[in-house]
C-alpha cells in the first residue's frame, strides 16, 4: 500500500535524521542552574561536528550551534517521531484493534532505544523526579479527572474509591509481602531487600494504567459501570500509589519500622488524601467563579482553567498533600461551571488542548520506557523478575474477587464473574509505574533490579495481555451497555424514572442515591449556580437535548438557504467541507448577520456535553449533532434541488436514512465501532441557561418546512450512530450505522404527509383532534410573543401558517 | 418478642410471596405507612401530599396518585381509590424493587414489563389504554414546571415532538389521513426497547430494622 509505504519512508527519514542528529552533537552542556534538570549525557568523543566548528573558524555565513538547542530540539523531534508513528498506526486500522497503542508506543522506543544504543549514545535523562512530577503528570491527571464522567463516578463512588483505595492497598502490601518472603530465600540472591523497599517497589507495581482497557471496553460495549470502575480506579490508584510511595519512600530511609510508623502513615495518608481534596475544591470554585467574569476576555479563558488546575497541583505539593487528588477534584468541581461560563471556543479549546497534553505526557512517557528498556543498566535477576509477575498477577485476581465479594451486596448491580475476570486480567501497568520506578532515589541499593522488573512487568502486561485482551474479552459473555439515549422520549423517561424514584424514596423514608443527588442538585441550583454561573437560568436537560435537536434543525435550514453560515464553530468543518457541494440560494446580507447573530448566540449557549468515558487519546465525541445535520443536509439539499421548494422534499425524506454522503468524507473507520456518548450524564445534570430573547430572523423567503424540520427532530432521536472511535484521533466524519432504514425511511414519507396538509392547504381547518396537527397550532402561537424561544420560531418562516 | 415474631411473620407471608419484599423489609415499611398514616389503618393522599421532601418533586402529583391507582394492584381493576390500606401500598411499592441476579429470564421480563406498567399508568391518567397528546404534554409539563422559566410552548413542543417520535417508530405506514390516537402499551414498550430501565428505577429497600439498631451494633 503506497500509504503505508509513505508512512515508512517517513518514518525512517525520521530515525535516521534522530540518530544522525544524536550522532552529531557538540561539546557537552554545562548544567542548567536549578529550573529544568535535564542532563543530556553526551559522550563527546564520537562527535564530528566538534571538529567542523575550530576548523571553520572564520566562516561566518554557516554555523551550527546544535547545543543551544539541543534539548528542546530533542524533545520535539520525539514528539513528532511519536506523532508520526500515531498516524501510522491508525492507517492500519487492524493494528489498532488487536494491538493497544501502548504497545506500539513502546516498541517505537525500543527501536529508537536500539538505534541510539548501536550509535553508543545515552538518551537525556528526561525523567528525573522534578520533570516527571512537576510536567508530565499533571496533564495526564488533569485530563484524567477533566473527562470523567460525573454523575457515573458519583452513582459509583463507593465501589471507585473501595477498588482505588482498598485494592491498591492490598496489592502493595500482598505483593510486597510476598516479595520480602521470597528475598528470604538466598537461592535467589536479593537477601538485602527490606521489608520497606519491597512495600516500596509494590506500591510502584500496583499502579494501572486504564487506557488499553478503556479503548477495549468501549469498542466492545462493556457494560458502564465496569467502564466507570476501571476509570475511576485507576485515577483513584494513582492517587493512592502516589502517596504510597512517598510514605515508602521516607520510610525506607529508616532501618527499623515501628508500630508507630504504622499509625503515623496511616494517619499521614489519610491527611494528605483529604488535604488534596480540599484545596481541589477549593481551586475548583476558584476557577468557577474566576470564569464568571471573562466574558470579556475571551481568548485567555483556557488559561484561567489551566493555571487554576496546575495551581492547585503546586499548592499542594507545597503542602506535602496529594497533589494528584488535587488536580483531579479541582479538574471535577470547576468543569460543570466553567463549561457553562465559557464560550463555545473556549470550550473546545479547553478539550482539545488538555487531550494534547495528556497525549504527549503519556507518549514522551512510554517512547521513554521503550528507549531506557535499552539503554539502561539493567540488573537481571531471574527469581525476582518471575515471583513478581506471578505476584502481580495473582494479587490483583485475588484483590478483585475479594473486594468484589465484600461489594457485590451494596451494590445494587452486581459484578458477575465476566465483570470480574475483566477487571484482574485488565490490569495492565503503565505510565505512572515505570516513571515512579526510574525515579527512585539513589540510596536505594537495588535501583537497577527494581528499574528492571517494572520495566518487564510493564513489558509483559502490555504486550501479552494488552493483546490477548481482545479476543479474551470477546470471549466470555460481558454484560453490554445500553445504547445512546438520544431520543427525546428516552430522555423523558429517564428523567421522568429519577423524579419517581426520588419521591418514591421520600415516600418510604428510604435515603438511596437519588435522595444524596436530589439534594445535591437543589443545593446546586439554588446557591452555588447563583454564585459560580454567570447566567443563573436553570435548564432542564430535556430542554437543553430538545434546543439541540432544534437547534441543529435550524442550522441545517439556514444552511440550504444561505450556504454561509460559518458562526458556529464546531460545525465548521462540516460546512466546509459541505460547502462545495451545496448550492446556496443567497440572502440579502442583512438577513444572513441577523441569523449569524442568533446562531452565535444560541450555539454559545448550547454545549455538546456528551462525554465519553474512555480514551485519552480521544476528544469527547462531539460528532452527533453534525452528523444530524449532514444527513438532513443532503436530504434537504436533494429535495430541495429535485423538486424545488414548493413540493416539499417529502418524497424524498425516504432517502434521509440512506447512507449520506458523508461516507465519502474518507472514514475509514469500521461502522461497528459505538461511542459512549454520555448524553444521558449531561443531560441529567447539565442546567444549560435558558434563551435570551432574542427577535426572530427576517422571514426566509422559502416557505421552508416544518415538514422536514419537525421530521427530522423525531428522526434525529433516532439516529443510533456508528461512531467510530480509534484511540488516538478526533474524527470528523463518520460512517453512520443508521438503523431502521426501510421502516423509518417509508414512515418519514408518510407521517411527514401530515404536515403536507397543513401546510399546502392552508385553507385546510385546523383539526384540532388530531394530536399530530398541534404542531401546526403550534407554529401558529409563537407568531404572538415576540420575545420567543429564538428555536421555535421555526414555524415561522412557514409564512401560510397564519 | 419471640410470639409477635411468628405473629408477625405469619401475617406477612402473603404479602411476602405476593410482592418479594422480605420480612424485614416489609416491617421497615408498615413502620413507615404507619408513621405516615399517623396510626390509622388508611393512607390518604393528605397524608402522602404532606410529605415536606416532596414537595419539591416536579411529578409529585402522578407519583401521589400512582398509589392509589386500581392498576398499580396487579388485580386488572380500574380507578382509583380514596384510602389505601398497607397492603396496597406495599404493592406500588414492589414495583420498585431492583432485580436481582438469581431471577429467571421471564421473571426479569416480567418484572420489566411490570414497571413499564408502573409508568404507563403514571401518564395514562383517564385509563384508556392510551396516552394522548394531552396526558403526554400535561407530564412534560410537570417534569419541567421545577426547572425554571420554561415557557409554555416549549413543553408543548417537545411532547409533540416525542409524541412524533413514537408515532412514526410504531406506525410507519400512516395514510395522510390517519390519525395516531395515543401510544399504547406496547408502542410504549417499543420505547424503551434498548434503556436498561430496570437498575434505574429500584429503591434501595433497607433490610435492617433500623429502630433497633444501637450504637455498634449496626450490620447495614
Amino acid at each position: 500500500m503506497d500509504v503505508g509505504i509513505t508512512r515508512r519512508g517517513v518514518l525512517f527519514i525520521i530515525l535516521t535524521a534522530l540518530s544522525l542528529l544524536h550522532g552529531l552533537r557538540g561539546e557537552v552542556l554545562p548544567q542548567p542552574n536549578g529550573g529544568v534538570t535535564i542532563i543530556p549525557h553526551i559522550n563527546p568523543e564520537d562527535d564530528p561536528q566538534a571538529s567542523l566548528e575550530p576548523t571553520k573558524g572564520n566562516s561566518a555565513l554557516f554555523k551550527l550551534n546544535y547545543p543551544r538547542i539541543q534539548i528542546p530540539l530533542e524533545i520535539t523531534l520525539w514528539m513528532l517521531l511519536a506523532s508520526f508513528a500515531k498516524i501510522g498506526f491508525n492507517m492500519y486500522h487492524k493494528i489498532t484493534i488487536w494491538v493497544p497503542e501502548t504497545c506500539l508506543l513502546i516498541t517505537l522506543g525500543l527501536i529508537v532505544g536500539s538505534i541510539m544504543y548501536f550509535a553508543n549514545e545515552e538518551p537525556p535523562a528526561v525523567h528525573t523526579n522534578t520533570v516527571f512530577f512537576l510536567y508530565m503528570l499533571p496533564p495526564i491527571v488533569l485530563e484524567s479527572g477533566y473527562f470523567i464522567p460525573i454523575r457515573h463516578l458519583f452513582e459509583n463512588i463507593g465501589t471507585v474509591v473501595w477498588f482505588a483505595l482498598v485494592g491498591t492497598l492490598w496489592n502493595s502490601f500482598g505483593i510486597g509481602i510476598s516479595l520480602f518472603a521470597i528475598c528470604q530465600i538466598d537461592a535467589f540472591g536479593v537477601h538485602d531487600i527490606s521489608l520497606q523497599e519491597n512495600l516500596l517497589f509494590a506500591s510502584i507495581i500496583s499502579a494501572v494504567d486504564p487506557v488499553a482497557m478503556l479503548n477495549l471496553f468501549e469498542d466492545v460495549s462493556v457494560n458502564e459501570q465496569l467502564c466507570i470502575v476501571v476509570l475511576g480506579e485507576s485515577i483513584f490508584s494513582d492517587v493512592v500509589t502516589v502517596v504510597l510511595y512517598n510514605m515508602f519512600n521516607f520510610q525506607a530511609k529508616k532501618e527499623v519500622v515501628k508500630a508507630t510508623d504504622v499509625l503515623l502513615g496511616i494517619a499521614e495518608f489519610l491527611e494528605v488524601v483529604f488535604g488534596g481534596l480540599i484545596f481541589g475544591i477549593v481551586f475548583g470554585f476558584v476557577a468557577a467563579f474566576t470564569t464568571r467574569f471573562t466574558s470579556k476576555v475571551r481568548e485567555i479563558e483556557p488559561l484561567f482553567i489551566f493555571m487554576f488546575s496546575y495551581l492547585a497541583y503546586l499548592i499542594a505539593e507545597l503542602f506535602s498533600m496529594s497533589s494528584v487528588t488535587a488536580i483531579v477534584m479541582c479538574a471535577i468541581t470547576m468543569k460543570y461551571y466553567v463549561e457553562e461560563n465559557v464560550s463555545q471556543r473556549s470550550c473546545t479549546t479547553l478539550r482539545h488542548v488538555i487531550k494534547m497534553l495528556a497525549s504527549i505526557s503519556e507518549t514522551l512517557i512510554f517512547f521513554f520506557l521503550g528507549i531506557a528498556t535499552i539503554t539502561t543498566e539493567h540488573e537481571w535477576n531471574w527469581g525476582y523478575i518471575l515471583f513478581t509477575l506471578l505476584f502481580a498477577f495473582v494479587w490483583r485476581g485475588l484483590g478483585v474477587l475479594v473486594l468484589t465479594l465484600i461489594m457485590n451486596p451494596f451494590r445494587t448491580i452486581p459484578f458477575t464473574f465476566q465483570d470480574q475476570f475483566a477487571l484482574a486480567y485488565c490490569g495492565l501497568r503503565g505510565a505512572i509505574s515505570f516513571a515512579l520506578a526510574f525515579t527512585l532515589p539513589d540510596f536505594i541499593g537495588r535501583k537497577n533490579l527494581f528499574v528492571t522488573t517494572t520495566i518487564a512487568l510493564i513489558l509483559v502486561t502490555v504486550f501479552i495481555q494488552g493483546i490477548t485482551m481482545r479476543p479474551l474479552i470477546g470471549l466470555i459473555n460481558i454484560r453490554k451497555t445500553n445504547r445512546n439515549l438520544y431520543t427525546i422520549n428516552a430522555e423523558i423517561h429517564c428523567r421522568l424514572m429519577d423524579h419517581t424514584v426520588a419521591g418514591i424514596e421520600d415516600i418510604c423514608g428510604q435515603y438511596g442515591h437519588f435522595y444524596w443527588k436530589d439534594k445535591f442538585m437543589r443545593f446546586n441550583d439554588r446557591i452555588l449556580r447563583k454564585i459560580l454561573i454567570r447566567d443563573r437560568r436553570a435548564e432542564s436537560s430535556i430542554l437543553a437535548l430538545y434546543k439541540k435537536l432544534e437547534l441543529q434543525n435550524a442550522m441545517l435550514i439556514l444552511d440550504v438557504v444561505s450556504g454561509d453560515i460559518s458562526a458556529a464553530p464546531s460545525i465548521i468543518s462540516l460546512y466546509e467541507e459541505k460547502k462545495s457541494s451545496s448550492k446556496p440560494n443567497k440572502l440579502l446580507a442583512v438577513e444572513v448577520k441577523k441569523m449569524h447573530d442568533i446562531l452565535s448566540k444560541n450555539m454559545y449557549k448550547i454545549r455538546q456535553q456528551a462525554v465519553s468515558f474512555t480514551s485519552k487519546h480521544a476528544l469527547p465525541n462531539d460528532s452527533q449533532p453534525r452528523e444530524i445535520v449532514i444527513r438532513r443536509h443532503n436530504s434537504i439539499r436533494r429535495s430541495l434541488q429535485s423538486h424545488g421548494f414548493h413540493r416539499a422534499g417529502v418524497s424524498t425524506i425516504h432517502k434521509y436514512h440512506s447512507l449520506p454522503a458523508g461516507k465519502s468524507l474518507g472514514s475509514k473507520l469500521s461502522p461497528g465501532r459505538r461511542s459512549h456518548a454520555d448524553v444521558q450524564e449531561n443531560m441529567s445534570e447539565v442546567v444549560y441557561p435558558s434563551r435570551t430573547p432574542s427577535p426572530g430572523p427576517a422571514p426566509l423567503s422559502s416557505p421552508l418546512r416544518e415538514v422536514p424540520s419537525v421530521h427530522d427532530r423525531g428522526k434525529s432521536g433516532r439516529t443510533r450512530h456508528g461512531m467510530s472511535r480509534t484511540s488516538s484521533s478526533y474524527s470528523d466524519s463518520h460512517v453512520p450505522a443508521p438503523r431502521r432504514h426501510s421502516k423509518s425511511s417509508t414512515s418519514d414519507k408518510n407521517s411527514a404527509g401530515n404536515f403536507r396538509e397543513p401546510h399546502h392547504k392552508a385553507e385546510e381547518p385546523e383539526q384540532q383532534q388530531r394530536p399530530l396537527s398541534p404542531p401546526t397550532a403550534w407554529a401558529a402561537e409563537p407568531k404572538d410573543n415576540v420575545t420567543q424561544h429564538p428555536l421555535l420560531r421555526q414555524p415561522q418562516w412557514n409564512p401560510k401558517k397564519m | 418478642m419471640g410470639a409477635s415474631q411468628t405473629h408477625s411473620a405469619y401475617k406477612y407471608q402473603d404479602l411476602m410471596t405476593k410482592t418479594g419484599f422480605s420480612l424485614e423489609q416489609i416491617k421497615n415499611l408498615h413502620y413507615r405507612f404507619r408513621q405516615l398514616s399517623e396510626n390509622n389503618e388508611t393512607l390518604s393522599r393528605e397524608n402522602l401530599e404532606n410529605i415536606k421532601d416532596l414537595a419539591d418533586n416536579p411529578i409529585k402529583k402522578q407519583i401521589v396518585e400512582a398509589f392509589f391507582d386500581k392498576r398499580n394492584q396487579h388485580q386488572n381493576e380500574m380507578g382509583s381509590f380514596e384510602e389505601i390500606g398497607f397492603e396496597q401500598f406495599v404493592m406500588v411499592m414492589s414495583h420498585f424493587r431492583p432485580p436481582t441476579p438469581k431471577m429467571t429470564e421471564e421473571e426479569k421480563l416480567a418484572m420489566r414489563k411490570d414497571k413499564l406498567h408502573f409508568l404507563f399508568n403514571m401518564h395514562d391518567s383517564d385509563n384508556d389504554g392510551k396516552i394522548t397528546l394531552e396526558e403526554y404534554r400535561k407530564v412534560v409539563e410537570e417534569l419541567l414546571s421545577m426547572s425554571g422559566d420554561i415557557e409554555k410552548d416549549t413543553a408543548r413542543g417537545i411532547a409533540d415532538a416525542a409524541m412524533l417520535e413514537v408515532a412514526s417508530t410504531n406506525v410507519p405506514n400512516m395514510g395522510p389521513d390517519d390519525y395516531y390516537e395515543g401510544i399504547t402499551f406496547e408502542h410504549f414498550e417499543q420505547m424503551f426497547k434498548e434503556v436498561e430501565m430496570e437498575s434505574r428505577m429500584h429503591v434501595r429497600f433497607l433490610d435492617v430494622d433500623t429502630r433497633t439498631i444501637h450504637c455498634g451494633s449496626s450490620t447495614s
